[in-house]
């Protein structure tokens, strides 16, 4: 744990851990968190009663985005492995749902083929094909670090294109493939059947059943993820992050923790794909390009790397930013509405800017994602638990390879 | 045979801009153990400046200008967040070369908008043919100057108290610099230079038969991405290797798509992450890259 000792020397000012140092009140503070996550649900739980479909369906995409961002992070910010290849996993999980729930027979010019399961069925087999597909990569997952890695998984992301393009019975071609609703013994997660369902007075339609139901997947996503860190699995992917020495010394299997923590991470893409096709009812190969990669990462980023939190907020940011940008275009100062005359920054490049200064910035003055900023530790946390590294330290990469 | 050889040619060419491109990854590797994201943008900046310039100034100078321009800007990206950042870890180094990609390139593909932009260069849509071998100037030229910057760029690397330097660094980070070698120095012209061979690369990537440069041209410098990791990262001379490589198997793939419809359109685009697949399941390091060594 040679970097641990190092960052006492270099950074005497964060060797404290912070629950030593603001010993105010302890009993309050270990309510701190749960009395947050409960305020969060709550208002999660009653949101659609509130607000309008804009904003529902936005909120959906960020859900969906979350799960996907979690699991991302239990691979970078955890295991410290870099992975550019997220999108192919959210388009097995996307595809593998909708094949699995789909019938076989003739769309258009288009034979498509499907066995036409259970959608819940389709769920669970369209997850698990996606672990298996994650653990597939697994000579490669295990073997390369980091960096290496995140290269490597690019080639996922163009192959997976190229086979969503080819593959047309199962995915469509580049027109894509309609999407079996959610259903759970004949309760449809549609605007029909039960036709006209109101709840309270309100409507309840398509995004509302589909809101209580990806919540559900969220907080099972999260919860899952916050014990997996906080045991045995945890302990042993950080070890390998630190250092991969003193990790197999004391008898952690390097290999076979980096290919779980790639299978598990594909996993929960694969749920986070098939949410998004429940959204999107139709599923098109361009969406799941590298652009859509290249966003989980910043969402764990900004969110702040190494923490379920994070993750979430992060995935929030990220996914509402060009949506808000774009409801707002024309009330903001500088931004043009789309397709205008006007010579100026639409809403989309200044939800780019934004995006792409919010990365740099957060990195530049904020390693610890807005999580850290919201726990008032802008530098990252300094305890073991917590601690926000992506990788080795250089003083590891100086006595771990020669490069 | 005169098809083969076409495709043999092409490939060459194809390889020989890619290898401009690996080589500005690994110079910046090696110097700061950064996998350069920005890159792609820096030589869409480098094709951009050459298009608006060239009316004025003349393709020649207007190529200078762009190599000046794309090397000052990457010199800057390292002086504003790689430098200052010395104590953190490479990894978000990388992440952040991602987020200053995301900046230049927005502002860049804004100014290109839908068009595509015509480079003005001198060797236009000609055609040359050797015994029935077909092949188009800027193929050839790209071959030229490929292998003159590169031949350049090892004996520099191999000759001149800047390589040796560069070197030394590359070997141990702080005997290098107890030996009074200034690492920022290094780092600094080592993303100069990398930028200077993505402003030449983009020259290529947007001459005949490519229709001009577009809002898509960065994006091809992610192929060289193969081509650098398939080499070994550390390492120029695989770079080199790594860009034949893949040059060749994405114009093989393209050359004889009709005998291998099976597997569908557009191979040749996937061709080279496929190769790169199978070499790193083979070799985790790449084919000449160094095997990681450690000392507990």
């Amino acid at each position: 744990m040679s970097d641990r000792v190092s960052s006492t020397v270099t950074r005497p000012a964060e060797t404290l851990p912070a629950r030593h140092a603001s010993p105010a009140l302890p009993g309050l503070r270990r309510w701190v968190r749960p009395g947050a996550v409960t305020a969060v649900v709550l208002v999660l739980l009653v949101l659609p009663f509130y607000v309008t479909a804009f904003w529902l369906q936005t909120g959906l995409f960020a859900m969906a985005a979350a799960i996907g961002a979690i699991g991302l992070n239990l691979l970078s910010g955890t295991t410290g492995q870099l992975s550019l290849g997220h999108a192919f996993f959210l388009a097995c999980g996307a595809y593998g749902y909708v094949w699995f729930a789909g019938d076989s027979g003739r769309v258009g010019v288009q034979q498509l083929s499907g066995p036409g399961l259970p959608p819940l069925l389709a769920l669970v087999l369209a997850v698990l094909l996606t672990g298996i597909v994650g653990g597939l990569f697994s000579p490669i997952s295990g073997r390369l670090r980091g960096m290496y890695l995140g290269v490597a998984t690019l080639a996922l992301v163009f192959i997976g294109h190229h086979v969503m393009l080819n593959a047309k019975s199962v995915t469509g071609g580049f027109n894509g493939r309609s999407v079996t609703p959610m259903e759970f013994g004949g309760f449809t997660l549609t605007d029909g059947d039960p036709d006209g369902l109101e709840v309270l007075g309100i409507p309840f339609g398509q995004l509302e059943r589909l809101w209580y139901f990806a919540l559900v997947l969220v907080l099972v996503a999260a919860l899952t993820a916050h014990n997996l860190l906080r045991g045995r699995p945890g302990r042993a992917l950080g070890a390998v992050r630190d250092s991969e020495i003193a990790a197999s010394v004391m008898g952690v299997p390097v290999a076979r923790y980096r290919s779980a923590a790639f299978v598990v991470s594909s996993m929960y893409a694969g749920l986070a794909g098939a949410l998004i096709a429940m959204i999107f009812n139709r599923v098109v190969p361009d969406y799941f390009g590298l652009a859509l990669s290249i966003d989980y990462l910043a969402m764990i980023v900004i969110g702040g790397l190494g923490s379920v939190t994070g993750a979430v907020v992060g995935a929030v940011f990220v996914t509402m930013l060009p949506q808000v940008l774009s409801k707002y275009a024309d009330t903001l100062p500088l931004v043009v509405a789309p397709g205008s005359p006007d010579s100026g920054v639409g809403p989309g490049e200044a939800a780019r800017y934004l995006y792409g200064a919010a990365i740099v910035l957060v990195l530049l003055f904020a390693p610890g994602g807005l999580v850290g900023l919201l726990r008032g530790r802008p530098g990252g946390a300094p305890t073991g638990r917590r601690t926000v590294r992506l990788g080795r330290t250089k003083d590891s990469i100086r006595t771990g390879s020669k490069g | 045979m005169t098809k083969f050889a076409e495709i043999i040619l092409n490939g060459l060419a194809l390889g020989s801009v890619y290898a401009l491109i690996a080589l500005g990854f690994v110079v910046v590797f090696k110097a700061s153990g950064v996998i350069n994201f920005a890159h792609a943008s820096l030589l869409l900046l480098g094709g951009f400046t050459v298009a608006k310039l060239h009316d004025d100034l003349g393709f020649a100078l207007a190529l200078l200008a762009a190599v000046l321009v794309t090397a000052a800007v990457a010199g800057l990206v390292e002086v504003l967040f790689i430098r200052g950042l010395g104590r953190t870890e490479v990894h978000t180094l990388t992440i952040l070369t991602i987020g200053v990609d995301i900046l230049l390139t927005t502002e860049l593909t804004r100014r290109i908008g839908s068009d595509v932009l015509s480079l003005g260069d001198p060797w236009k849509a000609g055609v040359r043919d050797w015994g029935g071998v077909h092949i188009a100037d800027a193929r050839i030229a790209c071959i030229v100057v490929a292998v003159l910057l590169i031949g350049a760029f090892f004996a520099a690397f191999r000759f001149t108290a800047w390589g040796l330097s560069m070197r030394a660094a590359a070997e141990d980070r702080e005997a290098a610099a107890l030996m009074g070698i200034r690492l920022g120095r290094i780092q600094f012209t080592a993303w100069c230079v990398a930028g200077a061979l993505a402003a030449v690369a983009a020259v290529f990537l947007a001459a005949f038969p490519s229709a001009g440069l577009d809002r898509s041209t960065g994006q091809i410098a992610l192929a060289a991405f193969p081509a650098a990791i398939l080499g070994g990262m550390d390492s120029a001379a695989g770079a080199l290797l790594g860009s034949l490589v893949v040059g060749l198997t994405a114009a093989l793939m393209a050359g004889y798509q009709s005998d291998m419809s099976w597997l569908g359109a557009n191979l040749g685009d996937v061709a080279p992450y496929v190769v790169m697949l199978l070499v790193l399941i083979w070799r985790p390091t790449g084919l000449l890259g160094s095997k990681e060594r450690a000392r507990v």
